[in-house]
């Protein structure tokens, strides 16, 4: 029964802090343009020239 | 720079395809000063923009056109409220919550499977109660709302057995709970809102994403026109702001954004948007135009008459909105089998009570058995069914090119047996292509081609488009000049070549442009609008899925009958809006029909029939208008589309089949008292994932 005290928190602290990562993602629009951001390693950053 | 000033715009680019477009655009319009940042959303073929206010909208399509793009400015009013995505955005959360609910509960649920009793099993009840209630709660609402409204206008839908069964079970399990009892039907009740939700989610992002490629198809919308001010400056004005009085300067190759009179100048106005004439119409001084015509010739001043809704349109959206009436009446699949299957379900459960309370089992064990037989019925395999094949088959259709607005397009689509198609720019491609390009010297065509490429006009884009398919290489000419409403002109070693308007009016009113070198005629090009390539092909495959073909063209009938002895079709012609909305109902009678059109003048027409579909090159009313949208220059994805609306549906009736078939092993078992909630939880989600399965053979079902 101890065991549960702490496992039973941990399992659904997890699952909250998910669900919060989830939501969060979803706020700032990293669903909005998926297969555009599977292609965006191949974009090369320019060089630094302004400011 | 200050970044309060800074003004946001959203432009529709169609060619963004690969991750150097994206680089290009959003590296290279920075370079531009007044444009602060640029942000390319692939997935949806669009560029957001961060501009300084003194940024007129034909210097950032410029910027764009510099890069190599075509961009289309998108409607201010359309990017900032947007219901449709809010809605499957709270969907998505919806099923982000009863995800993880079901999830923890489920976890919570195995302990008390494999076997805990006591004070644990009731502290895991518990704790399963804290998780399921808020979140059927939340996650309910959307099922909750539906079913209430179908019940207050006396109709029952798939929602409506949804709710009860919700509710009730957790009523239930609560009350077990509460008195230590062994069976909690929690985790089921949770887990059948996650299948529901995940189903009404994908009919969401189905629509969204239809909606979201229409848009970017919308050219006329955001558009507007170069004015000519008091002090003979001109600056650009949103067609929304444009007022009666106002003096729009138009060039060749572009749409008249408003109604109005000439002025100044004379052109031909292509009006094949707006009536489905194939000939062009000259207009002088004093003539009448119309929003949506294309200026082909030369550049005219048209004073503005009437702007929005006062246009010539607006008839037609009168018209259109009747039509549309209609068709609301339609009722999709899965309501319709919800109307037999809810009255079914809830007899079967009063009967599972009555029998045991009869028998002698008491209420408690009664209800418990009741519950499990609304639970195990409920149609979570129904609920998937349908979005799961409709999804996959939308995204089939859309990368062979053809956008599917919703679901219920595809339920009207596989219904159809007859088909009414209009001419101009649907059969045709509607615009000139040039004629008998390979009968001209080598010589003449690369002189032809060099002229050619160096103009923006219409019949010159079509002479680049017709050399460039017969691989000709551009002469080496300089110091090329256009004249509106001539031509071009250029030296080509020491000798002037000039490519323009016919000196003397060539006989009929065709399309045509001269090649003149030294001032002599060397060759005259003539344009018309053509077939499309496989416009035999797609008709008679048409013919042999059993779908009667025929004509409904707004052109005259000499212009018509050559198209229509070719595909051997009959032809109604010389049509009004109201005699295409007229003949579409008169074959309404007997047969669904599917209307194929691009023009204004087939909007009504579109919103009438059974189902609809528009060419990608189509009106903005007629891509509003109608259901499905296909792209390019064939008409083969018609044919596609329909057989993959036949297929799909006949995937649907087997999921339904399917989940009938799984309800009659599973009934009895309620029946008998044998579904504990771990039985109901495989029961469930072995239907669900069955019913997904069969819909992914939709996958690839076109080469």
């Amino acid at each position: 029964m101890n065991g549960l005290a702490v496992l039973i928190p941990i399992a659904l602290g997890l699952g909250l802090l998910g669900l919060a990562a989830f939501f969060w993602s979803l706020r700032r629009g990293q669903f909005d343009d998926l297969d555009g951001a599977a292609l965006r390693i191949f974009v090369e950053d320019e060089e630094e020239t302004s400011p | 720079m200050t970044a309060a000033a800074l003004v946001e715009r959203d432009f529709a680019v169609p060619d963004i395809r690969c991750a150097g477009c994206i680089a290009k655009l959003e590296q290279g319009l920075v370079r531009d000063r007044r444009i602060a940042s640029a942000r390319v959303n692939f997935t949806e073929k669009r560029v957001h923009l961060s501009c300084l206010p003194d940024a007129e909208m034909p210097d950032l399509i410029g910027a764009f056109t510099t890069l190599g793009f075509e961009a289309h400015p998108i409607g201010d009013a359309l990017g900032d409220a947007d219901p449709a995505a809010a809605g499957s955005r709270e969907l998505l959360r919806a099923v982000a919550v009863a995800g993880f609910a079901m999830m923890n509960i489920m976890l919570l649920s195995v302990s008390v499977w494999s076997g805990a009793t006591g004070a644990t099993r009731d502290l895991f009840h518990w704790l399963s109660a804290m998780i399921a209630l808020p979140t059927i709660a939340y996650a309910g609402r959307p099922f909750f709302r539906s079913a209430w409204r179908a019940l207050r206008h006396r109709q029952t839908n798939m929602d409506v057995p949804i709710s009860i069964g919700v509710l009730l079970a957790s009523a239930l399990s609560l009350y077990e709970t509460a008195t230590h009892g062994p069976h909690a039907y929690f985790d089921g009740a949770v887990m059948l809102l996650f299948f529901l939700l995940c189903g009404r989610w994908l009919d969401s992002v189905m629509r969204d994403r239809a909606r979201g490629g229409i848009t970017a198809l919308l050219r006329n919308m955001g558009t507007g026109a170069m004015v000519l001010g008091d002090n003979g400056k001109t600056r650009w004005i949103d067609a929304t702001a444009l007022e009666p009085g106002m003096v729009m300067l138009v060039a060749a190759g572009e749409r008249l954004a408003a109604d109005g009179a000439v002025v100044r100048g004379s052109s031909r106005l292509d009006l094949s948007l707006l009536t489905g004439e194939s000939a062009p119409q000259s207009v002088r001084p004093d003539d009448r135009v119309h929003a949506g015509t294309l200026n082909l010739d030369a550049p005219v001043e048209v004073k503005v008459s009437a702007v929005g809704a006062d246009t010539a349109l607006a008839d037609i959206a009168r018209l259109m909105g009747e039509a549309a009436q209609g068709k609301s009446h339609y009722v999709r699949i899965a309501d319709r089998a919800a109307r037999l299957y809810a009255p079914a379900v809830h007899a079967l459960a009063l009967l599972a009570f009555v029998g045991w309370m009869i028998v002698g089992a008491g209420w408690h064990h009664s209800l418990l058995i009741a519950v499990a037989v609304l639970i195990i019925t409920c149609p979570c395999a129904l609920g998937l069914a349908v979005p799961a094949a409709q999804i996959v088959a939308a995204g089939e259709l859309m990368r062979v090119g053809v956008l599917v607005k919703d679901g219920s397009a595809l339920e009207r689509l596989a219904e159809v047996d007859r088909a009414m198609i209009d001419k101009t720019g649907t059969l045709t491609l509607g615009r000139p292509e040039a004629r008998d390009l390979e009968r001209l010297d080598p010589h003449v065509q690369s002189l032809a081609l060099a002229l050619a490429q160096a103009s923006r006009h219409p019949l010159s884009e079509a002479l680049t488009r017709g050399l460039q398919v017969l691989d000709v290489s551009r002469a080496d000419v300089h110091t090329i000049r256009e004249t509106p409403g001539f031509g071009v002109e250029a030296k080509w070693g020491d000798r002037v070549v000039t490519l323009g308007r016919p000196s003397d009016p060539i006989e009929g009113d065709a399309l045509a442009t001269q090649l003149s070198i030294d001032g002599a005629l060397v060759a005259t090009i003539r344009f018309a609008d053509r077939l499309r390539p496989d416009a035999r092909a797609a008709i008679d495959a048409l013919r042999s899925d059993g779908i009667d073909v025929s004509i409904l063209s707004g052109d005259r009938a000499a212009a018509v009958a050559p198209v229509a002895r070719e595909l051997g079709m009959t032809a109604q012609t010389g049509m009004s809006p109201q005699d295409k909305l007229a003949a579409l109902a008169r074959q309404s009678v007997t047969h669904k029909v599917l209307m194929i059109g691009d023009g204004l003048n087939d909007g009504p027409a579109l919103a009438a029939g059974h189902a609809s579909m528009a060419p990608g090159s189509a009106s903005d009313v007629g891509k509003n208008a109608s259901d499905c949208i296909f792209l390019g220059d064939r008409l083969m994805p018609i044919v596609a589309t329909l057989r993959m609306a036949r297929r799909t549906q006949a995937i649907v009736r087997q999921n339904f089949a399917l989940a009938i078939g799984y309800n009659v092993i599973a009934v009895p078992l309620a029946f008998l008292g044998y579904v504990t909630p771990l039985v109901a939880a495989l029961a469930m989600s072995g239907s669900s994932l069955l019913v997904v399965g069969n819909a992914m053979r939709l996958k690839r079902a076109i080469r």
